[in-house]
């Protein structure tokens, strides 16, 4: 008898091999277009290997060879969640090189906007967490408001998420009183809904098993993966670069800065529904400042416009204004970096101009970005179930990661 | 930050590291330091231990591509403290055939930094783990950023409809890519604008 007949039948132990699967692109879960590659035993991750760039579309090289006042909308296409705090740091490398200063009311238009844009990103982010971990209703009530938010930058600007608001040397146009009512309405009205989120998830039972104690980041991840933002606060840092390293004018602000105690995933959902709420309280603080201060909103000189009453009455307006529109304005040499409390972490613009009208580089710093390149290091150990829970806390967008 | 903060942080690092630092400027309130490439791990090393710098969060790494230079390319690197609420930028220049270390041991965040300016600059990371690239297609050539590589590419894709996948194609443009001189004739252009040369022929 032959010995390799009955192989397949040994009694000893089989050798079991880890099991890979793709999560994405095509997961609801994934937050966009994420390829990972997991390496499962049974349920629990082994390795992750994100597969990133699926949404690349060379914003960098593009920027390369257009003015520097084309290249703002990219700006907006990136973190498409809270568009006008990317504008805000391209905005400030230009008038770092420049070297010019916004004009007040200018300054606190920005900063109410910024807010908002903090709104609109962790309305989406607390809520499409939830939903990755079971919730329906959340996303629901959020995307309402998200809604109210996006019509007050249509009224501002004129587009509801790729605003081309803030322009160097200011803001675009000034916002009518009317508009500002009614942002101060909303204000009001916001921390109701708020706090009717906070009822659905807060002390619930499913939402706290998913995500207490899940995803924890110590002050070792933090240093050693870059974190910024949320992902730092949720550990209990106190950094915030409004409060570490202040622009614009929002060293006259009061507010908190909301940190966590044990930075899980429970944590960051904590801290972000408290930034909100201290989102409110800087947007009614400029609400009332900007009502008590007219003035204009954009530095006069050859950043910006003329008015249109200028370009009928004098000719050099009207060059000024086809020039600017055409050939664009020349940013004086050198290289800046300007980054900006995005509400997903440091956003960054590092911007080298070689004195033309284009920049030579701009290398656009997206918080995301080193967020997710930690999550082999978080997410090993885990279920497979709470990959999706990190993904949701890590806060990413792929219009900012892949760029 | 101070501009004497940035002098004093600027002069510690001159006198506890001459061997790393070449030059150092100050400009637009931030500081640059100019390093041999081949100290870069040991002096970023240094920034972060050294209990009065504490760089220990790398921001970013990026490459510049200056085709014409003898260097080729410019590494920078930036770092935040934390801690003393600082920030620094490292810059060292790059020959195309050479290789820059790694300092991925160092900030295990600069992984898929290193891999990004490999793939979009060519630059090749000594003591990388995995150096794949990551933004680009799977199967992509080139390197994207370098200023000798076209906006619109080589290739494009669609979905074909007879062999039911998607397919590569060399890129056609059906209008030439408009890239705009901006340049002033009145400003003393250096080129020859079109029909100038008819008039020299005449003159001459």
């Amino acid at each position: 008898m032959k010995d390799t007949q009955f192989d397949d039948a040994r009694t000893d132990e089989q050798q079991i091999r880890n099991f890979n699967i793709n999560f994405g692109p095509q997961h609801p879960a994934a937050h966009g277009v994420l390829r990972m590659v997991l390496e499962l035993d049974g349920e629990i991750v082994e390795r992750c290997d994100p597969h990133i760039g699926l949404l690349h579309r060379g914003t960098e090289k593009l920027m390369e060879s257009r003015t520097y006042l084309q290249n703002l909308p990219y700006l907006d296409r990136l973190d498409y969640v809270a568009p006008m705090n990317q504008e805000h740091a391209w905005c400030m490398a230009i008038e770092k090189l420049c070297d010019i200063e916004v004009p007040r009311r200018g300054q606190l238009i920005r900063v109410l906007f910024c807010e908002m844009g903090r709104i609109l990103n962790h309305l989406l982010n607390v809520t499409t967490q939830a939903m990755d971990v079971g919730a329906l209703t959340p996303p629901l009530w959020g995307f309402e408001e998200r809604e109210k938010l996006m019509v007050f930058y249509e009224a501002a600007c004129g587009a509801r998420l790729h605003a081309n608001y803030f322009r160097p040397g200011g803001v675009h146009q000034d916002l009518t009183p009317k508009l500002i009512d009614q942002i101060d309405e909303w204000c009001d009205s916001f921390p109701q809904v708020l706090d009717d989120i906070d009822g659905l998830l807060t002390d619930n039972r499913i939402f706290k098993q998913r995500n207490v104690d899940i995803g924890i980041v110590d002050q070792k991840i933090i240093e050693d993966w870059g974190f910024s933002g949320v992902m730092v606060r949720g550990s209990g840092f106190a950094w915030d670069l409004r409060r570490a390293q202040p622009y614009e004018c929002y060293d006259e602000f009061e507010f908190q800065i909301p940190i966590g105690k044990n930075g899980d995933c429970y944590d960051r959902y904590l801290c972000r529904m408290q930034e909100m709420r201290e989102s409110i309280h800087i947007m009614k603080q400029a609400i009332e400042k900007l009502r008590a201060e007219p003035g204009p909103v954009m530095h006069r000189g050859k950043l910006s416009p003329p008015t249109r009453g200028d370009m009928k009455t004098s000719m050099e307006a009207l060059i000024h204004h086809f020039k600017l529109y055409t050939e664009g304005f020349h940013v004086p040499a050198g290289e800046v970096y300007a980054a900006v409390e995005a509400p997903k972490g440091e956003f960054g613009v590092y911007m080298v101009s070689d004195g033309s009208n284009k920049p030579y580089r701009a290398k656009l710093r997206a918080p995301g970005y080193l967020h997710l390149q930690a999550i082999d290091h978080i997410a090993k150990g885990h279920q497979l179930a709470d990959v999706s829970a990190i993904i949701g806390t890590l806060d990413v967008v792929f219009g900012e990661i892949d760029r | 930050m101070s501009d004497t903060a940035l002098m004093e942080l600027a002069e510690q690092i001159k006198t506890t590291r001459p061997d790393c630092v070449l030059s150092t400027e100050t400009a637009f309130g931030e500081l640059t330091v100019h390093v041999a490439l081949a100290s870069i791990p040991a002096f970023v090393e240094y920034l972060r231990t050294d209990p009065s710098m504490q760089f220990t969060s790398l921001v970013d790494i990026t490459a510049i591509d200056h085709p014409a230079r003898d260097a080729r390319f410019d590494v920078v690197y930036h770092f935040l403290s934390m801690w003393q609420n600082q920030r620094i930028r490292l810059k060292a220049q790059v020959r195309e055939e050479e290789m820059v270390a790694s300092i991925s041991k160092i900030h295990p965040s600069a992984g898929w930094f290193e891999r990004e300016v490999f793939d979009m600059f060519g630059i090749l990371f000594s003591g990388h783990d995995d150096l794949r690239r990551i933004l680009t297609d799977y199967g992509f050539r080139g390197h994207p950023l370098r200023k000798d590589f076209p906006t619109t590419g080589y290739v494009e894709v669609r979905y074909d409809e007879a062999v039911k996948r998607v397919v590569y194609e060399p890129v056609s443009l059906v209008q030439e890519y408009r890239q705009f001189d901006f340049m002033s004739p009145w400003e003393g252009a250096e080129y020859i604008l079109p029909g100038d040369e008819k008039s020299a022929k005449d003159a001459g």
